[in-house]
């Protein structure tokens, strides 16, 4: 339907050849078309910085008051209405250690055999699913199996060790995940060239697979530990408690059987349940726990982007 | 190698079977690609395997080494037999592959050193001492015509090399494991005419020492090399014979002419 205005277009200059490049008002309307599209996808990426950005200045701001190192090294004083957070910054690292000590073997040696030995049959579909279905549990869920699986059936009672485990589980399906993805991310023909100089399966992985993908397993860990450390459900049933007396700057105050505190449940307990909390100390609480998943984050973003710069292929 | 005069440029059909397959069938799922084919390769002969896409060239290399099981898909029947063995009942595939040296159409280096690369195959079966690694490397990439190219730098990435060389060093693999059969599936299609030819060179030595079955696109690189070809179109054997009748002016079956002129379909 455009085609006659082709022709049209050859009105304004005499020589032949040349008019066939000037702009014609329906190459200008779609130019204008062209901006501003571009323009509205611009601008709505930019507007993901916005809340970013407001939110991190907005808690820093209120948070200057406490932030020192003090507070970072003091337990909670006066019934946790001032003081640091010490005993919940060194839990919330017990609990993301022990969860990935547990999760890790289990996710990366379940993931490798999905993604090496299994054959496609019912077996392998069930796995797959029961893996997808238990990512998309909600977190609540998961703590409330925690209580009854760990706190009271086997009997470790409220610890970090059943908090770990329940995060554990929570973890698993992703990590699993992460790391089939990082395993499927080295070529086939790797394998089979392996394959066909008489090389078992396993020299193969040792060999030539894990060797070039642990850089995305790692990564998919590393994420999965500021998921760990933000939340709050699973380990509040399980083993997270308001208030533990730990000395300053004690790097191991709690034994696996111990309750602990943990940097999202003492936020939630200054921002609910205590009253008379100096203003800046949940908003330095929270700046702690950004300054963790950021700092854990980072580090998984220079990993791979170290893992980036020697790839082999 | 080089102590071997030059002979057996034409074999006399009485030659003792290397290979003989036997009403060789494969299926993927239900669909059957190879349709009970039945001939015989000779020892140290070089046998060219011609034939279209998809008409089971790939997958009958497949099933000689046997990595036809990595794909579950799979179903072969029939008899395929490596020096009077039968390959499908072999226990011991490792040693089986290792008999026979693949060379796959795209080159593979693994994502090791150079080194690496070749001194795969022998560590996989426990050779660590670094004398005998280092004397069968350099006898590999000699024999598959890199160590000139590359005997400065063992230690460089194998994936960094350009794709004749990775090609060539693919080769080095192959040859690794010390096989009695080399199998080279379309090797020339992502590399350059003079590599192509270096290449070539490359397998009229290894022939004194291996039997070399070549499967190829281009009907006039079997011409040069094979001394006896076999047309291979939608899993049937259209034609077997020597080279002479194959890409001569009256091979037996009109397809065959057609095809190897240019001129089919």
């Amino acid at each position: 339907m455009n085609s006659p205005r082709i022709p049209s277009a050859t009105t304004g200059t005499e020589s032949g050849s040349a008019s066939r490049f000037t702009a014609t008002p329906f190459v200008r309307k779609k130019e204008r078309r062209e901006a501003a599209a571009k323009w509205i996808f611009f601008s709505m990426a930019a507007a993901m910085v916005l809340p970013l950005l407001w939110l991190v200045s907005y808690i820093v701001v209120r948070a200057m008051p406490s932030l020192s190192l003090d507070f970072l090294l003091d337990p909670p004083l006066r019934g946790m209405t001032e003081g640091g957070i010490w005993p919940a910054l060194v839990g919330t690292i017990y609990l993301i250690v022990v969860a990935l000590a547990i999760s890790t073997p289990i996710g990366v040696l379940a993931a490798i055999y999905l993604n090496e030995y299994a054959r496609e049959n019912w077996f392998h579909r069930v796995i797959s699913m029961a893996v997808i279905n238990l990512a998309g549990v909600p977190s609540i869920v998961h703590a409330l199996f925690g209580l009854g699986a760990f706190v009271y059936a086997a009997q470790f009672g409220y610890s970090v060790i059943s908090a770990a485990l329940t995060l554990a589980i929570m973890t698993m399906p992703v990590v699993i995940t992460s790391t089939r993805e990082a395993l499927a991310s080295v070529p086939r023909s790797f394998r089979e060239a392996c394959w066909n100089v008489g090389a078992t399966r396993w020299q193969t992985i040792k060999a030539v697979v894990l060797p070039n993908s642990v850089g995305g397993i790692l990564t998919g860990i590393i994420l999965e530990v500021s998921r760990t450390a933000g939340e709050t459900a699973p380990i509040m049933f399980t083993g997270a408690v308001f208030y533990k007396a730990v000395e300053r700057g004690d790097f191991f105050p709690y034994q696996l059987n111990d309750q602990c505190m943990a940097l999202s449940m003492h936020l939630f307990a200054l921002s609910t349940q205590v009253p008379g909390v100096k203003p800046s100390l949940p908003f330095a609480t929270a700046v702690i726990l950004l300054g963790v998943v950021l700092a854990v984050n980072a580090t998984s973003i220079t990993l791979r982007v170290w893992l980036r710069n020697r790839k082999k292929w | 190698m080089a102590a071997q005069p030059e002979k057996m440029v034409t074999m006399p059909m009485t030659a003792d079977k290397h290979i003989e397959i036997q009403d060789l069938r494969l299926a993927y799922g239900t669909k059957e690609v190879i349709h009970g084919i039945t001939f015989d390769i000779h020892r140290h002969e070089i046998f060219g395997i011609i034939g279209p896409a998809q008409s089971g060239k790939t997958s009958l290399l497949r099933c000689i080494n046997r990595t036809i099981d990595f794909n579950p898909a799979a179903t072969v029947a029939g008899t395929l037999k490596v020096d009077g063995e039968c390959v499908r009942n072999v226990r011991n595939v490792y040693e089986l592959r290792r008999k026979i040296g693949m060379v796959a159409p795209l080159p593979v280096g693994l994502p090791l050193s150079i080194y690496d690369n070749v001194a795969f195959a022998p560590r996989c079966v426990g050779m660590t001492a670094k004398s005998d690694l280092d004397g069968l490397v350099e006898k590999c990439l000699r024999q598959a015509a890199l160590w000139d190219e590359v005997k400065d730098r063992l230690d460089s990435l194998g994936t960094k090399l350009s794709g004749g060389q990775q090609q060539r060093l693919t080769i080095a693999r192959a040859l690794s494991h010390q096989p009695e059969i080399l199998c080279l599936d379309e090797f020339s299609i992502a590399i350059d005419p003079v590599t192509t030819m270096r290449i070539e060179e490359v397998l009229k030595e290894l022939r004194h020492e291996m039997t070399i079955i070549l499967v190829t696109n281009l009907t006039q690189q079997a011409r040069r090399l094979a001394d006896r070809a076999m047309f291979l179109w939608n899993g049937e054997i259209i034609e077997l014979d020597t080279n002479d009748v194959i890409f001569g002016d009256h091979p037996k079956d009109k397809r065959t002419y057609d095809y190897v002129m240019g001129i089919f379909g």
